[in-house]
C-alpha cells in the first residue's frame, strides 16, 4: 500500500556524492559496456574532462531518495509489494567522474488503478553549482493487498 | 561518431547477443547497491511467487542501451533514455538468459541534431522491454 496523500511531497536533499572514475567502470562492467566506453583517453577526446558516467548510473543516485520514502512512515510504502513500472533519464549534461551530486526526490503522482497505486517519482540530480545535471523518472507499480 | 545526414529511419544501427548469468546479477547488485534477493536466492523468488530469480529490471535496461553506446562511441551523447518494464527475466542457477537487443532509428530531427533510436530486446523470443526509447544528440 501507499498513502496518496504523500502526492506532491519533497523529501530533503541527499548528501553530497562523489562519483569516482573506478565505480562508474565497476558499473560499466556490471552492465555489459564496453573497455572502450570506460577508457579515459577515449572519454577525452570527445571532449568530457573525465570518464562519462554509463547512462542509467544516477539509478544509484535515486536510490538515497527511495530509502527516504521507505523509511517515512507517512508514506505508508510497503516495499514488498513493489514492482518497477517505467524509469527514465533526461540529462543537462552527461555525469562524468569528479563530478559532486546531491539528489532530490519528490512524489510527482499518486494513481490508484484496479486496486493498484502507481507512484511516479522524480529525482533531480544537481552539481555543486546547484545546476540540475539529471533528472530521473521511476513509476512503481505498489499492487494492493488482494493483487 | 555517427553522422545524422547519413541515416534514415527504420536504420538498424546495432544488434547484440548478451548472456545473462548468476554471476551477472551479483556483480550488477553489488555495483548498483539494490541487494533485494529475488535477484540471487532462489527460496526468497519462490516464496513471493516469482518463476525464479530475476534480473534487476535496471540490470536489463543498462544492458539495453549498450550497443548504442557502442555505436555512437560516447555515452554523452545520450540525452534521454526511458523504458517500460513489461516482462521479467529469468535467470537459471546454471546456464544463462540470452538477450538479444536491436536499436533501430526511430525519428531523425535534423532541426535539432536529435536522434530517436528505439530498442527492441528479448528474451526467448518475447520482448520484455517497452517504449525503450533513446534520444541522442549527434
Amino acid at each position: 500500500m501507499v498513502n496518496p496523500n504523500i502526492e506532491g511531497k519533497r523529501y530533503p536533499r541527499s548528501a553530497p556524492y562523489l562519483v569516482g572514475r573506478e565505480k562508474l567502470r565497476e558499473f560499466a562492467r556490471a552492465t555489459f559496456a564496453s573497455e572502450e566506453s570506460i577508457n579515459l583517453e577515449a572519454a577525452k577526446k570527445a571532449g568530457h574532462k573525465d570518464l562519462v558516467a554509463p547512462v542509467t548510473f544516477p539509478i544509484v543516485l535515486q536510490e538515497f531518495g527511495l530509502k527516504l520514502v521507505i523509511q517515512d512512515p507517512e508514506a505508508e510504502l510497503d516495499f514488498s509489494r513493489v514492482v518497477h513500472g517505467e524509469q527514465k533519464f533526461v540529462y543537462a549534461r552527461p555525469i562524468v567522474a569528479g563530478d559532486v551530486l546531491s539528489s532530490e526526490l519528490s512524489v510527482a503522482s499518486v494513481k490508484s488503478l484496479g486496486g493498484n497505486h502507481m507512484v511516479v517519482f522524480d529525482t533531480e540530480i544537481f552539481d555543486e553549482d546547484k545546476k540540475l545535471v539529471c533528472t530521473a523518472i521511476s513509476t512503481l507499480v505498489v499492487r494492493g493487498a488482494d493483487a | 561518431m555517427p553522422e545524422i545526414s547519413k541515416l534514415t529511419v527504420g536504420d538498424i544501427v546495432a544488434t547484440k547477443n548478451y548472456s545473462v548469468t548468476r554471476d551477472s546479477l551479483v556483480r550488477y547488485a553489488g555495483a548498483s547497491g539494490d541487494f533485494n534477493p529475488i535477484h540471487y536466492r532462489d527460496d526468497v523468488a519462490a516464496s513471493v511467487g516469482l518463476p525464479g530469480v530475476l534480473a534487476h529490471g535496471m540490470l536489463t535496461m543498462g544492458i539495453s542501451i549498450e550497443p548504442v553506446v557502442s555505436w555512437l562511441g560516447d555515452a554523452g551523447k545520450v540525452v534521454e533514455y526511458g523504458v517500460r518494464f513489461t516482462k521479467p527475466v529469468v535467470v537459471p542457477g546454471s546456464g544463462s538468459a540470452e538477450l538479444t537487443v536491436t536499436a533501430t532509428v526511430a525519428v531523425i530531427d535534423q532541426e535539432s541534431s536529435k536522434v530517436r533510436i528505439d530498442l527492441q530486446t528479448s528474451f526467448e523470443e518475447t520482448t520484455v522491454l517497452g517504449k525503450a526509447q533513446v534520444w541522442v544528440q549527434l
